[in-house]
């Protein structure tokens, strides 16, 4: 069995346990020590993935699954040890891998309360295997396994190491997604009935999606598009998001935005529209709206922000609503350009939280009214903030518009053959309404750029006010300072903050700009917006066999 | 990718149009250049010659190399087209009959553009391309961006001199340059929507370059937005276009339907659906509008004068804003079909329309304005309307001779208000203010502007007159009757705002800081001459981008200054906040305190800054010899119309031609007469109202009604602010925004709480009533999905999560059943 490398795949899904296999025998006082071995287990974890990268076949090889593993796993119910890589898999497969090895250095000086960084790594390493696995799997049960792998992980990390309101959104989180396995095991479980009870493997289920009728295949389509539309997550099942990301710390958040919501995009992409393309192409319109419906909803939603991180979040499910606009065209375009925007999406959102997080670090309060001017005090992190918007917002030279502009693009002409066909006037509507989406994306994502960068520095950027609005220089001079700080012209690192003041060390007395662990975790995927804008056949010429085969059952329809 | 016929006339080609991407290239490579190490560069002497550091050397040998690349293209190209051996030369300047010899004679005599691309991306089996393509238009266009983005960056060494944010400049102006000639090269669609969008991304960047006060960085929040809006149009036309040309297009050999010789090709087929191309020249045409300052999404351009100076000149005058313009004449075919423009018996379309309403609306604005920057911006967005009315009544050649001949003129008058900025009225752009008399203090400039001034307004012999003319006389012409006469009035009020504004910088007494009154008690200083003004200081930052004068830098009042209303428009927007307007002036103060505080008085600027001004006069005279109908020279209609019997390769039956009008001087006399007209009334009225004490017309837009309410009307830009920034953004924004999170919070939201709450009760009940009682310790289906169900639910309570596995699989268990149970 043992050809092609193969073994590659499992090892590198779940070398990630070996590194928690030697930290449960670390005392957990030894934080570098764990923090260490956390560290190079995500390292050469990723090694093992650019290796995959290195061996994979590319070109007209892309769309094969490589490096496929098929050995007996659970005969009971007929489910098998099957993975696989293919060109709409392994951007995602080595995204997660990259992502998690950033977020560990980044916890290197950035263990939230309350601490216990060995607990924290060994969670971020095991949902490290749940991602990795759900990208290669091939078998629904095996995928099943994994995606609900990652749910407990991100549990315990909103719950334990999240914000104030971490219990309410830590088990919101929780139970809504649970809510949506639920009904999407259910739909596997039907599809494997309905398909002849044979096998669980994809390419099975592939093969045989015309057994099953449009009526029940539109069912069990249902199941499927509530269990990944909560993960994505689709409007209305999005409440969910805010408050996980809100309540996250900085490295759940980045993980959250960057790979778990592309569980659900994937899933649709994977399972749900190969599987059942009869169901597929009735839902189609239903997705694209609420797609559309997310575009615009996310956008006013964020317009309507008082708090940076919640803005973030919000934007992910405006950003994610492009996504699945590409997805519901059921065409090479729109779905080569899902799959660029998520990958697009992690990078982008995922960075955008991790300068939330640091700025949140800095300052103790992401409260947009309290900010102002930070390009005066950490000009480098605000101009990476502006970086960020401006690929987030969709402009074209960086990552986002590729997952964007091509979506929007394939809405004009959504799918069609000679038997069935999307409605033409309603995409086209789609398509408008989600350009329209665009500007209102400049508009938050500028918006709050202007509200938080420019200007002068305020009092609490400033350093002149903490989170809570109390004077630092208490009482010292007051009533000078009001007026002085307008002008602009006292030295702020001048300025000896007397510790005992406040009650406690002044906040912003070290307040720096962006610190060597920050460049380090951030330069890769600072680069990777920048490399995959200006040259986007990178990934393209990657995705494109894949989805061309994945689209294979959805071209094959003969409407019947 | 290319015709037939391009092997067959046996074209020259060369290095530099080959290598034609570098031209983009170089620029960007500089922008990465001084990001990287610009900081670091120290200033370096040698001898008495100072190179300036901060990178802003980077900034200027990319773009003179960029220059020399587009020199060389330039060069090559009109090789190239002389190798044709075409002999066009007189093309629409002789007797029709001559004409439509000749014509026929280059008939075949198509210059095929040079196209070089490379995969830039791929979709199911078609891969797009990246590249460049160089015709007569890219070439001009090259060359123009290039020319102007380096004596402007000359420019800048000595105008942003020692200012903070001296590299990012630098590198926003270098990475403009990148963009901009990204654009140009095109070959395709979505290379234009790069180079559009970095264009926009840079204006962002260089209007609120002064980002510390608001009103800088609202305007530029503003420009970005509003021309983000018009990308709508963009994003949709692009898309429409392309579904609609790809299949003739690849049929034909021209790769996609994105590429830009395959959209004209089949835009002129005659296959083209006409509800697509329509629908796609309209989508595309408003996304013209938006970057082009049309109306009526014309509002950002002039808050776009927040920005310094040289940013005004280059983005917002010469290049930047003439990108929708030349969108509309690369791909003239789609709009010229998709619109029936010169169709017999037609004498109105949509561009024709936009750009007439856009010549008369921002001519008028440009009465009211005081701040010199401000009448330049409306008259910018007035002659951009003369160029896409031009393209409206099929004037492709004088259209895109305007933007040539405009971009001198143009940017020489920024220029000058710069230098009068920076060396005569002290950091203020305020004619009434602090301008009057500067034409003895600063001669050269005053010649430069004096030059560039009769260029624009089309005096004879300048450039203008050989560019704006032809518009007006083939909107004639071609039976637009209607915008001839929309032509004609636009020039009288052009000669008459600008003869204005000369009079109130150049002539009259000194006042303000021209009289070399510039100590910081000033901004309370009295106007006795700004008769319309009762010096409200009603301070209302908020509407600063929309009302504010322009500074740059330093001046000393930006919030007050702009105070100046009559009647209630400080009502209008009345929220105040004299706070932040206070920190505003500060900020400025300090800054300027910190800066510039050598200068002393009005003088002229030094060479730095004039030579880039004489050098931009003598193009606004000179320029416009290159297509000098009156003398019978047509060397730019050779070398960038891209015709010879035929407008752009024809395919199929469809003829491009367009009819250009014979140049006579019986044509040209009514704009002549006009613009005299002007000339006199203007300066008779400037005169009576704004000369000396005795001044007979003084306050008469006080004194009569119907003046004071158009005054009022004008001077609150027909209300379009209003409309846009307090209606639509603020609702959106606000309530809108507001109304779609209460839904979140409390209907979605409540219904996933509610829903929780609810099954937490009716397990609890379950367990109770059912379990306990009923069923009591006998386990069976429905006992088991009460147990997970009750269980599943404690959570909620306790936090704990322990049950989870039982609950799914049961529940899903028993689901699955049911469903296989219905349907089987």
């Amino acid at each position: 069995m043992l050809t092609d490398h193969n073994w590659i795949l499992t090892v590198g899904v779940f070398l990630p346990l070996a590194g928690v296999l030697i930290m449960l025998f670390i005392p957990k006082e030894e934080e570098s020590l764990n923090k260490a071995i956390a560290i190079i287990t995500a390292a050469v974890t990723l090694a093992v993935g650019i290796a995959t990268m290195a061996w994979f076949k590319y070109g007209s090889d892309s769309s094969k699954l490589q490096f496929h593993v098929d050995v007996a796993w659970i005969p009971a119910i007929k489910s098998r040890y099957i993975i696989g890589l293919d060109g709409v898999s392994m951007p995602l497969y080595i995204l997660s891998m990259v992502i998690t090895l950033l977020v560990m250095i980044y916890s290197w000086d950035h263990i939230p309360e309350p601490g216990n960084a060995k607990a924290f790594m060994i969670l971020m390493l095991i949902l490290q295997t749940g991602m990795a696995g759900t990208f290669v799997a091939q078998d629904l049960i095996l995928f099943f396994v994994f995606f609900e792998v990652v749910l407990l992980p991100m549990y315990f990390m909103i719950g334990v190491w999240g914000g104030e309101q971490r219990q309410y959104a830590s088990l919101k989180f929780f139970l809504y997604t649970m809510f949506g396995s639920a009904l999407m095991l259910v739909a596997f479980l039907a599809l494997f009935f309905q398909t002849g009870a044979q096998s669980f493997s994809l390419e099975y289920l592939y093969a045989h999606s015309s057994m099953i009728s449009t009526n029940v295949a539109v069912w069990i389509f249902a199941g499927m598009f509530v269990g990944f539309a909560v993960k994505v997550p689709m409007f209305p099942f999005h409440t969910w998001l805010p408050d996980a990301h809100t309540q996250a710390p900085t490295q759940g958040s980045v993980i959250l935005a960057a790979i778990l919501l592309k569980l659900g995009t994937y899933g649709f992409i994977r399972i749900a529209i190969p599987t059942l393309p009869q169901a597929a192409v009735k839902w189609a319109p239903v997705i694209g709206v609420l797609a559309v419906i997310g575009i615009i909803y996310g956008a006013l939603g964020c317009l309507a922000q008082t708090d940076m991180k919640r803005l973030i979040a919000f934007s992910s499910v405006a950003h994610m609503g492009f996504v699945m606009l590409g997805i519901s065209t059921l065409t090479q375009f729109g779905i080569n350009a899902a799959v660029y925007g998520m990958v697009a999406h992690g990078l982008i959102t995922g960075m955008l939280f991790f300068l939330a997080g640091s700025i949140k670090n800095r300052y103790h309060t992401l409260e947009i009214a309290k900010m102002g001017g930070i390009l005066k005090r950490i000009p480098r992190l605000g101009w990476i903030l502006g970086m960020c918007a401006m690929a987030s917002l969709g402009l074209p030279g960086l990552a986002g518009f590729w997952g964007e502009f091509p979506a929007i693009l394939s809405a004009y002409s959504p799918f069609h053959n000679d038997y069935v066909h999307l409605s033409q006037p309603l995409f086209r509507t789609l398509m408008v309404i989600a350009a329209i989406g665009t500007v209102l994306a400049a508009g938050y994502l500028l918006w709050m750029f202007q509200r938080v960068a420019f200007g002068e520095a305020s009092p609490l950027i400033a350093g002149d006010v903490d989170a809570d609005g109390n004077d630092l220089h208490a009482g010292a001079h007051a009533g000078d300072h009001a007026g002085d700080h307008l002008v602009g012209e006292r030295g702020h690192g001048a300025v000896p903050f007397s510790v005992g003041a406040a009650g406690n060390a002044d906040p912003h007395a070290e307040v720096h700009d962006v610190g060597i662990f920050e460049w380090i975790a951030w330069t890769p995927l600072l680069i990777g917006i920048v490399v995959l804008g200006a040259y986007p056949d990178l990934m393209f010429k990657v995705l494109n066999g894949s989805v061309t085969k994945l689209l294979a059952p959805v071209q094959a329809l003969t409407g019947k | 990718m290319m015709l037939a016929q391009d092997a067959a006339a046996n074209l020259s080609s060369g290095w530099f149009l080959e290598h034609a991407w570098l031209i983009a290239v170089v620029p960007g490579i500089g922008f990465f250049l001084i990001l990287a190490v610009g900081k670091r560069i120290r200033d370096i002497k040698v001898g008495s010659l100072t190179i300036p550091g901060g990178g802003s050397m980077f900034g200027v040998a990319s773009m003179a190399a960029s220059l020399v690349l587009a020199a060389g293209t330039a060069y090559q190209w009109i090789q190239r087209v002389d190798s044709a051996g075409a002999t066009h030369g007189a093309l629409g300047s002789f007797g029709s009959s001559i004409t439509g010899m000749l014509r026929a004679e280059g008939e075949g005599n198509y210059i095929t553009p040079v196209v070089k691309s490379y995969t830039w991306w791929r979709q199911g089996g078609a891969t797009f391309t990246i590249g460049s393509h160089i015709d007569g238009l890219s070439m001009i266009i090259l060359l123009l961006v290039a020319f102007i983005s380096t004596l402007v960056q000359i420019y800048s060494l000595e105008y942003l001199r020692g200012d903070r944010r001296y590299t990012h400049f630098f590198a926003a102006l270098t990475l403009f340059a990148g963009g901009m000639l990204t654009m140009v090269l095109a070959d395709n669609m979505v290379q234009i929507i790069l180079g559009w969008e970095i264009m926009g991304l840079c204006s962002f960047m260089l209007i609120g370059h002064w980002w510390e006060d608001a009103a800088n960085s609202r305007a530029a929040l503003k420009a970005f937005f509003t021309v983000r809006v018009g990308d709508v149009g963009l994003l949709v036309g692009v898309s429409i276009i392309f579904f609609s040309a790809n299949s003739f297009a690849t049929k034909n050999g021209f790769g996609s339907g994105f590429d830009l010789q395959g959209i004209n090709a089949w835009a002129q087929s005659g296959t083209a659906s006409h509800t697509a191309i329509l629908w796609g020249a309209v989508a595309l045409f408003i996304a013209c509008i938006g970057k082009s300052g049309q109306f009526p999404l014309h509002t950002w351009l002039p808050d776009a004068m927040a920005g310094p100076t040289p940013v005004s000149s280059l983005l917002h005058s010469s290049t930047m804003v003439v990108a929708g313009v030349y969108l509309v004449a690369r791909i003239y075919p789609v709009f010229h079909t998709g619109l029936s423009i010169n169709v017999a018996g037609s004498h109105f379309n949509l561009i024709a329309i936009i750009g007439g309403i856009t010549i008369i609306i921002a001519a008028a604005l440009a009465f009211v304005q005081t701040d010199i920057k401000k009448v330049l911006a409306y008259s910018t967005v007035s002659q951009l309307g003369y160029m896409m009315m031009g393209l409206g009544v099929g004037a492709w050649t004088p259209a895109v001779f305007h933007i040539f001949t405009h971009a001198f003129f143009k940017c020489c008058l920024f220029l000058c208000a710069g230098s009068i900025s920076h060396s005569g009225s002290h950091h203020s752009f305020e004619m009434k203010k602090d301008m009057g008399g500067l034409r003895k203090k600063m001669p050269i400039t005053f010649a430069c502007w004096m030059v560039s001034t009769a260029a624009l307004c089309g005096v004879p012999f300048f450039s203008g007159f050989f560019s704006k003319d032809e518009i007006i006389d083939n909107a004639h012409h071609a039976g637009y009757n209607v915008f001839w006469i929309i032509g004609l009035v636009g020039a009288f009020m052009t000669t008459a705002y600008m003869t204005r504004a000369t009079y109130l910088t150049f002539f009259g007494k000194p006042r303000g800081a021209a009289a070399g009154e510039h100590d910081d008690a000033h901004g309370d200083a009295h106007d006795p001459h700004d008769l319309d003004v009762d010096d409200a200081h009603a301070v209302q930052p908020h509407a600063v981008a929309a009302h504010g004068s322009t500074t740059d830098d330093h001046a000393h009042q930006p919030v007050m200054a702009m105070a100046r209303t009559v009647g209630d428009v400080a009502d209008i927007h009345g929220d105040v906040d004299a706070s932040d307007a206070e920190e505003a002036v500060h900020a400025d103060d300090a800054h300027h305190a910190a800066e510039h505080d050598v200068h002393h008085g009005p003088h002229e600027s030094p060479a730095l800054i004039t030579v880039p001004l004489v050098i931009l006069a003598v193009l606004a005279f000179g320029s416009g010899y290159l297509n000098a109908a009156a003398f019978s020279i047509h060397k730019f209609t050779d070398w960038v119309s891209p015709i010879g019997g035929q407008f752009f390769p024809k395919i199929g039956e469809a003829s491009g031609e367009l009819p250009e009008a014979a140049f006579k001087w019986v044509n040209a006399l009514p704009s002549i007469l006009l613009v005299l007209a002007g000339f006199a009334v203007s300066a008779a009225v400037c005169i009576s109202i704004y000369g000396d004490t005795a001044a007979p017309l003084k306050g008469i837009t006080k004194r009569i009604a119907p003046l004071r309410w158009g005054y009022k009307f004008l001077f609150n830009k027909y209300y379009l602010d209003v409309l846009y920034e307090k209606i639509i953004v603020h609702g959106v924004a606000y309530p809108v925004s507001a109304a779609a999170y209460w839904f979140n919070q409390n209907v979605l939201d409540g219904i996933v709480n509610g829903a929780g709450k609810w099954a937490r009760k009716s397990g609890l009940w379950i367990y109770k009533n059912v379990d306990q009682r009923v069923v009591d310790g006998t386990v069976n289906g429905s006992g088991a999905a009460a147990r997970g169900l009750g269980s599943a639910l404690r959570p909620v309570q306790s936090g704990k999560v322990n049950q989870y596995g039982a609950l799914l699989f049961s529940a899903a268990a028993v689901a699955a059943l049911v469903l296989i149970l219905v349907n089987t």
